[in-house]
């Protein structure tokens, strides 16, 4: 299912001026309400009809691939279906267009969807408590790490400046810890994938602040021996961060708070259905274990009961007894992250999706993500790399090693032709430690029809590039443009429109 | 429930796998096994969450009210098409446009975003957009940084408060100094005291933001933009409410390297603080330094145009410790609603819709002052919003206000105690006449003993 | 120039090339590092004024989707930047030992030069990995 090849224009080489304005009264003359040097002399804005502006964006639309579009393997990332009783409970206009500053006393409602989410999470991946403030995964490691700063120093230890991350973590980790003025230590895998305990020992030490892994971890295995690993950093004195980004693999299974995980975020936008709408907004909300609760950022939702008591609950509960409130006087914590409480259109999501599944039918999903994701890895394994073939959970790697050393068609050629054939590419070269990468995750929302068509076309992909490398190589060319020149796009930036 | 397996798929798979059953598949050590039973949720149909979203939204009453607040979030009339082509399912359901040959639409949508708020602030060049308003503020200050090598900022008084919170939160990570400028007795940044600060060149950046947060229009008076610069600090511009910059100088007339902003205002809604989409822009000599994704033009093989993410060796994947930030996920679907709203507004109706906000401030803040008692703070001119003093403590007028079903705005004593007896007011497009005489009347009903209580 | 090492040059095992006048030193890197590095982009030179230690980690080469490090052959104060890689970065790649030179370094101690190889040793090296 080729994508369409027309052109559109920029909206900016569009419409006339005069066009527009349709919504509202015309305003009184800018210059007869304010002081003429506080104004800006010209605006060099487009006027375009509501149909014109109407097509316009369609067709972009019709020029981008989606989860509705089709399968959508993308590693990593855990590209599943996006319920839209998620996005209607999000347009309830009463929680839409809630002010983040109306009294709580006028968001009750707001504060109940927000403190029942944290519940579910607190109880689902065993931890205290979650903060659902940090916008994205990534908003959460840096919320994450300042806790582990604040309490370092709160704890006379301010010297702990070390990060161990493992060799197969995401380039957030490392990024996070610089913005913390934290140092990072690379830790390799061993044969097997995975972190070794005594590797782990060799390097932790008095000055180990945080060691952040993701279980499973990057290639999607799980790590067997992760409670060695997190005795031996504590041990040091260090903390264990879980990165969230996998964890749609073990839900009602095993809980990062189990395995010994101090920290951990969560990708509301991965597990739980935030649609990633081309790239956020996202949603990251941070947990922590009992003896870092203190340091969560501001505001915290507090609950009480009818007697004014503190509402004590380990996961979810009823709420309509219960009385909230936004609790921003918190000495101890690291302070607020951003501009207002939370992405709290997103929470309304992900409680949604909560609802829909339960506790039983959410740990069925991580069944199932797994179940999809090994038969895929069966089923193509006799005709593709697969560097650590073993039951692997919700994804796995494949590599183009051996396909690139006899028919010259690397991980990118298949990605590309992949495209060709109206599927998303799987995520190339990620891993980094393995060569000519594709990561393969195929979430627990497709179909054993779904999985099987993918099979044979990414089958017959292969049998292509050894009988027919050329064809393979020069893909996609079904799709609304060719491959780009990046390195122009690079050398020259143009980054944005100018008017002549 | 969403997994569309049978009974025999899952049999089927499975012995293509070669395991028996699904627990085989997930089975962990006993080591890390489920301790107890994980407490969630009931499961719901959609009937039924559909339900226990009405009981929420039965308690947030907050739409009940007559609502002047503002405050760095505004009710602003959002066009019915900005959400019918907004939640198409492409753009709704896609990733980061990685893959740039099926992702020409959201990369060409992206493009014409960082070209609105390019065209918008005056400047350069803008980012595919970050978190919002605060962390943009907090992402530009380390681009100050790393373009000076400074480990201190000098911010004004009057910047929105919570954005100073969230820069002081960055900063103790990023261990930099911040101090600050006071606000005058006409609302605007007192800067008598900045060629002093700036003498022994400490500070990365000045940081002023305009309409500040008392509404007041704060740009940089002509000439103090180039005095800063002269002293190789860099002037960021902070714009909370975006709608201002179709009417008022852009920051980049006035001075601003960079402008870190808020654009919640187009197009998107308040949603209790979330998602909003920050932006950055800067001028071309902080291009590398810029935070999160760029779309940028080029061609494919073929010669035709083409857009791609680009300059990404800036990023976090690709630079790990050494990227200009760890943001990675930002908001691009607001950015989209952005983008639609403001093709829809056209320049005619974002003008009109500019000058409505301050025609309707401008009448509020005058109705409200004829009031005994109550008078505006401050005398510079503003945008949308305005302080105004009441007698007694804000905290009980707006009390009292509660009680006749108006919100009547934000109690600035809660962030700066010098000002308990002053609310901060905002009025918009959505404001009407009406409305503005039902809290004039409301203030003036205020019961002598509510309002005297000091 | 043999192999594409052209001699009277000294080098460093990370592929920096070094060609000295009196106590200046020009650097760049070689033909070899800016064929592994591919499409090159942009340099991120250290500023004139600033002082190097030798083998330090000084800047960086992005190529379109990688990042390397550069680390300065030589150590001392930069005396000069080859401004025109900002518009023509592209010139690592075609002139890697002619206009797509990085920097220059008055040397801060003229025995650094000991520690580098010459392009004999070079060539060898290279012909290794």
């Amino acid at each position: 299912m080729p994508l369409p090849a027309f052109d559109t224009p920029l909206i900016f080489e569009t419409g006339q001026e005069g066009r527009a304005n349709r919504y509202l009264p015309s305003g009184p003359p800018l210059d007869t309400l304010l002081p003429k040097d506080a104004l800006r002399d010209n605006l060099p804005l487009p006027d375009n009809s509501e149909l014109d502006v109407v097509r316009h964006f369609t067709r972009l639309s019709q020029k981008t691939f989606g989860i509705d579009t089709a399968f959508y393997p993308l590693g990593s990332c855990t590209m599943k279906y996006n319920p839209r009783i998620n996005d209607a409970m999000a347009n309830v206009p009463a929680l839409r267009d809630l002010h983040p500053f109306a009294p709580d006393h006028a968001a009750q409602g707001a504060l109940a969807v927000m403190w029942e989410l944290e519940r579910a999470l607190a109880s689902l991946f065993g931890m205290a408590a979650f903060s659902l403030t940090p916008a994205a995964g990534a908003h959460a490691e840096l919320a994450a790490l300042l806790i582990a700063k604040a309490y370092f120093k709160k704890k006379g230890e301010p010297r702990r400046n070390v990060v161990i991350v493992p060799d197969t973590a995401h380039g957030t980790n490392p990024a996070s810890a610089a913005m913390v003025g934290f140092k990072v230590l690379s830790l390799k895998s061993d044969a097997q994938g995975r972190v070794d305990p005594d590797e782990m020992r060799k390097v932790a030490g008095p000055d180990t602040a945080v060691c952040m892994m993701t279980n499973p971890n990057t290639l999607g295995l799980f790590e067997p021996r992760i409670h060695e690993v997190s005795d031996i950093v504590h041990a040091a004195g260090g903390l264990m961060y879980y990165d969230g980004a996998n964890a749609n693999a073990l839900m009602g299974n095993t809980r990062p708070g189990d395995m010994g995980f101090d920290l951990m975020h969560l990708n509301l936008h991965k597990t739980f259905t935030i649609p990633h709408g081309g790239g956020g907004a996202g949603a990251g909300p941070v947990g922590v274990a009992p003896h870092l609760v203190e340091f969560l950022p501001t505001p915290v939702v507090r609950a009480y009961d009818a007697d004014g008591k503190d509402a004590n609950a380990t996961g979810w509960r009823e709420t309509a007894d219960l009385t909230f409130a936004l609790d921003f006087d918190r000495p101890s914590s690291i302070g607020p992250m951003r501009s207002f409480w939370s992405n709290f259109a997103h929470m309304i999501r992900a409680l949604a999706y909560t609802y829909a599944n339960g506790g039983d039918g959410l740990t069925l999903v991580s069944k199932l993500a797994v179940l999809n994701a090994n038969y895929i890895r069966a089923s193509i394994r006799d005709v593709i790399d697969v560097p650590y073939d073993e039951i692997n959970r919700h994804e796995f790697v494949a590599s183009a090693q051996s396909l690139k050393r006899e028919t010259g068609v690397r991980a990118l050629d298949l990605a590309k032709a992949l495209l060709d054939r109206g599927y998303h590419a799987p995520t190339v070269y990620f891993p980094l430690i393995v060569p000519e990468c594709l990561m393969i995750e195929p979430t627990e929302t497709e179909s054993k029809e779904t999985l099987d068509q993918f099979i044979a076309d990414f089958r017959d992909i292969v049998a292509t590039a050894k009988s027919d490398p050329e064809k393979v190589l020069e893909a996609p060319v079904n799709t609304a443009v060719g491959r780009i020149d990046e390195t122009r796009a690079a050398r020259q930036p143009d980054l944005r429109w100018r008017p002549a | 429930m969403y997994t569309p397996h049978t009974a025999q798929d899952i049999e089927a798979m499975l012995r293509v796998i070669g395991v028996d059953t699904l627990d085989d598949l997930v089975r962990v050590p006993d080591a890390v096994a489920l301790r107890a039973p994980v407490e969630v949720t009931p499961q719901l149909t959609e009937i039924e969450i559909a339900e226990r979203f009405r009981g929420f939204a039965a308690r947030t009453t907050a739409g009940d009210y007559t609502s002047f607040l503002g405050a760095g979030a505004y009710h602003h009339y959002v066009p019915p098409v900005v959400g019918a082509i907004a939640m198409r399912g492409e753009f709704l359901t896609s990733y980061t446009p990685y893959q740039a040959e099926v992702s020409q639409g959201y990369l060409q949508a992206i493009y014409e975003w960082q070209s609105y708020i390019a065209l918008l602030t005056g400047l350069d060049v803008a980012n595919a957009s970050v978190y919002d308003g605060a962390t943009a503020l907090a992402e530009g200050v380390i681009m100050a940084v790393n373009a000076t090598g400074r480990k201190a900022v000098l911010i004004s008084q009057a910047v929105h408060p919570n954005y100073r919170a969230v820069l002081r939160t960055y900063a103790d990570g990023l261990e930099l100094a911040i101090d600050e400028l006071p606000y005058g007795e006409d609302g605007r940044t007192d800067l008598s005291s900045l060629d002093a600060a700036l003498a022994d060149q400490r500070y990365a950046a000045v940081i002023v933001q305009s309409p500040n947060f008392f509404g007041a229009i704060d740009a940089l008076p002509n000439g103090v933009g180039a005095r800063i610069k002269a002293t190789k600090t860099v002037v960021i511009g902070v714009v909370a409410e975006a709608l201002s910059l179709a009417a008022l100088a852009a920051p980049g007339s006035w001075g601003a390297d960079i402008c870190a902003g808020e654009a919640q205002s187009f197009g998107n809604a308040i949603a209790y603080g979330g998602p909003h989409v920050g932006f950055i822009a800067a001028t071309t000599e902080h291009l590398r330094r810029i935070p999160g994704r760029l779309a940028g033009k080029s061609v494919d093989v073929n010669g035709k145009t083409a857009y791609v993410l680009t300059l990404q060796a800036r990023e976090q994947h690709i630079r790990r410790e050494k990227a200009t930030s760890n943001i990675c996920t930002n908001q691009a679907h607001c950015a989209l609603c952005a983008t639609i709203y403001l093709a829809a507004m056209g320049k005619t109706g974002l003008r009109d819709c500019a000058a409505l906000n301050v025609a309707r401030t401008n009448e509020l803040r005058d109705k409200v002052a004829k009031l005994d008692g109550f008078s505006a703070r401050f005398t510079a001119p503003v945008f949308n919003e305005v302080a105004i003093r009441v007698p007694g403590r804000a905290a009980d007028v707006l009390a009292a206000l509660e009680q006749k079903k108006i919100l009547g705005g934000l109690d600035l004593g809660r962030f700066y105690p010098e000002l308990g007896d002053c609310i901060l007011t905002t009025a918009t497009e959505l404001t009407t006449s009406a409305g503005v005489d039902r809290l004039v009347t409301a203030l003036s009903e205020i019961p002598a003993r509510a309002a005297a209580r000091v | 120039m043999a192999n594409g090492v052209p001699a009277g040059l000294l080098y460093s095992k990370e592929h920096e090339w070094v060609l000295m006048d009196g106590d200046v030193a020009t650097v760049g890197i070689t033909d070899y590092a800016q064929s592994s590095l591919g499409d090159i982009v942009y340099v991120e030179l250290p500023r004139v004024g600033a002082t190097l230690t030798q083998f330090d980690s000084i800047g960086v080469i992005e190529s379109v989707k990688a990042v390397s490090d550069i680390f300065t052959p030589v150590g001392g104060e930069v005396v000069g930047t080859n401004g025109d890689l900002d518009n023509n970065p592209a010139s690592v790649n075609g002139d890697p030992y002619g206009a797509g030179w990085f920097y220059k370094v008055k040397l801060a101690d003229m025995g650094q030069t000991n520690d580098l190889l010459s392009s004999e040793q070079y060539e060898q090296l290279i012909a290794e990995a």
